[in-house]
């Protein structure tokens, strides 16, 4: 990126129109506690990196620690207690088609891993996965199929669900590692922007869980990202997600391009994945407007799908800003 | 399909020389090549001219087929020489009637496709993606060799959707042509008219799926659109192409008889009267298996359509035994061609004309 442009945590205060009850939650941080109203927390540390792309992992740690116990008002280790058993198998599904640079970032996951063993989560039942083996190694990830220790691998070493699963427009197959593999899931994607459909944030993460995912980029992704969310597999196992939003990307998604980065130097956390997208976005569309880009809507492509998303027929959250309260911390 | 162990028994000798040469899962050999007909657009991105959909890909994104990828700007075929079904079929399978009758093609198929029609009888092979399958390494000039050993006298591209393995396919129908194989290909006419007028220099037949005559049925069924397949049947009626159209007959979606007579009617005014027509009994698949396989007296009434408006070959299809397999002269009545399913009973042709009354019939024999 270039340091010109890059923003720290009180000029995009600052600069923030993502609306007034969006910004009431940023400015006040608060957030309200009724369970009709979804919560997004930005937890931002100023001092993580050591150079322009290199973190200090035992900040990751605590940053995930701040942003965890901000949003369930919990100690950490009892949030990681509560929401996942001995029994789970949970998946961690990260995003790690750009490789280095534009990736979950493997100390963020490592982080989280440390946590679930804290919780009493047996190693080998952690699973860190994305579609290819391939992938995740090019994103600086250690593949580990095996019981010793906890395992990361690609849907490619075991494949996809025999069945086709449908919603709407949508019918794949689903990865045996969310099919038949784990009982929880948490989401790891990135913050950033997608050629096609806009942003990729949370939900858009899930077309690394199907086989086609080729197949629903048309019309900005609508409905099919959502159609896809509604897969029960996917909608039911996951638990949690947390987005790296720490080197975001506002413009030449998916691909990592540097030149469009900027260090937010934050972790997103939540469990409405509609209010995390949406709130991403508008994070997305203020870093453009920053940097003299045109918005999505005038590129040609508005994220619709996450309204969709939020409509009678998917309820997979809100997208209305005045539901979403945002804490940042 | 086909799976490698039935490949390898069925094939014989072919089998043999395939293992001599490595007949090895996708990768081993092939890779992937250049993509042909796409333009490079700023920023890495580029766009692909292969078909109508002209796909704006993202680098590391792949187009609408799943198996042609941005890399670093370029594009990439991911499965040139890969294919993942391998078959010596009756020609009659493809189906060409008037084709070559009673020789075998050799049928090669690689993953992906440029539509999504939710009947497809192939879907785990066309809806996917080239990591997600285990493929041959056949480069084409093994192609040829092969069919030339199992005694084919053409190449088929078919089961998935050949426009989106359309530099394999070149490639191979050109070494055949050299070698006095012919090519056939198998397809839903989705494609821009630069590729397929090269395709027409090498190519000798073409079977296009005329999945329906609406547009609607296109868009709601089929993830496409009706206009460009039209386009192409034009073109290759342009290009002197021996071309036969199958229309797969599907209750309550595109078996209505106003429609049937006006795509027949469209048949027999821009294609012309010679051109065959098949109409084939659907059965429940994929993500459509909620509506009944087509009763054969609606076939029936569909070749009636056909040959009330104009058209001399109309077939029925996926029902074998039926009269409605067979081909007939259109000026006399005899049977021309007798059939059971893929079977030739009896050829009764004379140097391509009607043995009784001399009327010539269109095909290559």
């Amino acid at each position: 990126m270039s340091h010109n442009h890059a923003i720290n945590r009180r000029r995009f205060c600052q600069s923030s129109i993502i609306g007034a009850s969006l910004l009431a939650g940023l400015h006040n941080g608060i957030y309200c506690q009724n369970g009709s109203f979804s919560r997004v927390v930005i937890a931002t540390r100023s001092d993580l990196r050591f150079s322009r792309f290199d973190f200090f992992s035992d900040r990751i740690s605590k940053l995930l620690d701040t942003a965890i116990e901000n949003y369930f008002e919990k100690k950490s280790p009892a949030v990681w207690a509560d929401l996942f058993s001995q029994r789970d198998v949970v998946g961690l599904k990260v995003n790690c088609l750009a490789g280095k640079g534009l990736s979950t970032h493997p100390f963020l996951v490592e982080a989280v891993i440390q946590r679930l063993l804290q919780a009493g989560v047996e190693a080998h039942k952690i699973i860190v996965w994305d579609r290819l083996d391939r992938d995740l190694e090019r994103a600086g990830y250690s593949l580990y199929y095996g019981r010793s220790k906890s395992q990361c691998y690609g849907t490619n070493r075991v494949g996809y669900s025999g069945q086709i699963v449908e919603f709407g427009s949508a019918g794949s197959l689903v990865s045996r590692i969310i099919s038949d593999l784990c009982t929880a899931v948490i989401n790891l994607p990135v913050l950033k922007d997608h050629g096609i459909v806009g942003v990729s944030v949370g939900m858009k993460n899930f077309f690394g869980a199907i086989n086609n995912p080729n197949k629903y980029h048309d019309n900005i992704g609508d409905p099919y990202v959502a159609d896809v969310n509604m897969f029960p597999d996917i909608r039911n196992k996951t638990r949690l997600t947390i987005c790296d939003a720490l080197t975001p990307q506002y413009e030449g998604g998916p691909p990592f391009m540097p030149q469009w980065t900027w260090q937010m130097d934050s972790l997103m956390v939540a469990q409405d994945m509609v209010a995390l997208d949406y709130t991403g976005w508008q994070i997305i569309e203020q870093q453009r407007e920053f940097n003299n880009l045109p918005s999505l809507e005038a590129s040609g492509r508005k994220p619709s799908y996450i309204h969709t998303a939020a409509d009678e027929k998917h309820l997979l959250g809100t997208d209305d800003p005045a539901k979403i309260f945002v804490k940042k911390v | 399909m086909y799976s490698r162990r039935k490949f390898i028994r069925h094939c014989g000798g072919a089998g043999c020389f395939l293992i001599a040469h490595g007949l090895s899962a996708y990768g081993n050999e092939s890779g992937p090549v250049e993509a042909r007909y796409y333009q490079k657009l700023d920023n890495r991105k580029i766009k692909c001219e292969l078909c109508p959909r002209e796909c704006v890909i993202d680098d590391l994104e792949r187009g609408y087929c799943g198996v042609r990828e941005n890399r670093d700007g370029t594009y990439y075929s991911l499965v040139y020489g890969l294919p993942c079904s391998v078959h010596a079929d009756p020609v009659e399978k493809k189906p060409l009637f008037h084709f070559l009758p009673s020789t075998r093609a050799f049928s090669i198929a690689t993953v992906g496709c440029n539509v999504m029609c939710k009947f497809c009888q192939n879907w785990e092979i066309s809806q996917t993606r080239p990591e997600q399958i285990q493929s041959y390494d056949i480069p084409p000039s093994m192609v040829v060799k092969l069919a030339q050993e199992n005694r084919c006298a053409s190449i088929a591209y078919t089961y998935t959707e050949p426009v989106i393995f359309t530099e394999y396919m070149y490639d191979t129908a050109e070494l055949g042509r050299k070698a006095g194989v012919k090519s056939v290909m198998i397809s839903n006419g989705y494609i821009n008219p630069e590729p397929m007028m090269d395709l027409c220099g090498v190519l000798d037949g073409v079977k296009i799926d005329l999945k329906a005559y609406t547009e609607r049925f296109y868009k709601e069924l089929v993830s496409g659109e009706l206009r460009p397949v039209l386009d192409t049947l034009v073109l290759l009626r342009d290009k002197k192409m021996w071309t036969e159209i199958v229309y797969l007959v599907i209750p309550g979606q595109n078996d209505d008889p106003g429609e049937l007579k006006s795509m027949c009617n469209w048949i027999a005014k821009e294609l012309g009267p010679d051109t065959p027509l098949h109409f084939s009994r659907f059965h429940p698949q994929y993500r459509l298996k909620n509506i009944p396989a087509t009763p054969v007296s609606t076939l029936k009434k569909a070749r009636q359509i056909g040959l009330d408006n104009g058209l001399f070959f109309v077939y029925i299809g996926n029902v074998p035994g039926d009269p409605g397999e067979s081909t007939y002269c259109p000026d006399c009545g005899i049977i021309l061609i007798q059939r059971i399913g893929y079977q030739v009973v009896k050829i009764n042709l004379k140097q391509g004309s009607c043995p009784a009354c001399g009327r010539k019939i269109a095909g290559v024999w």
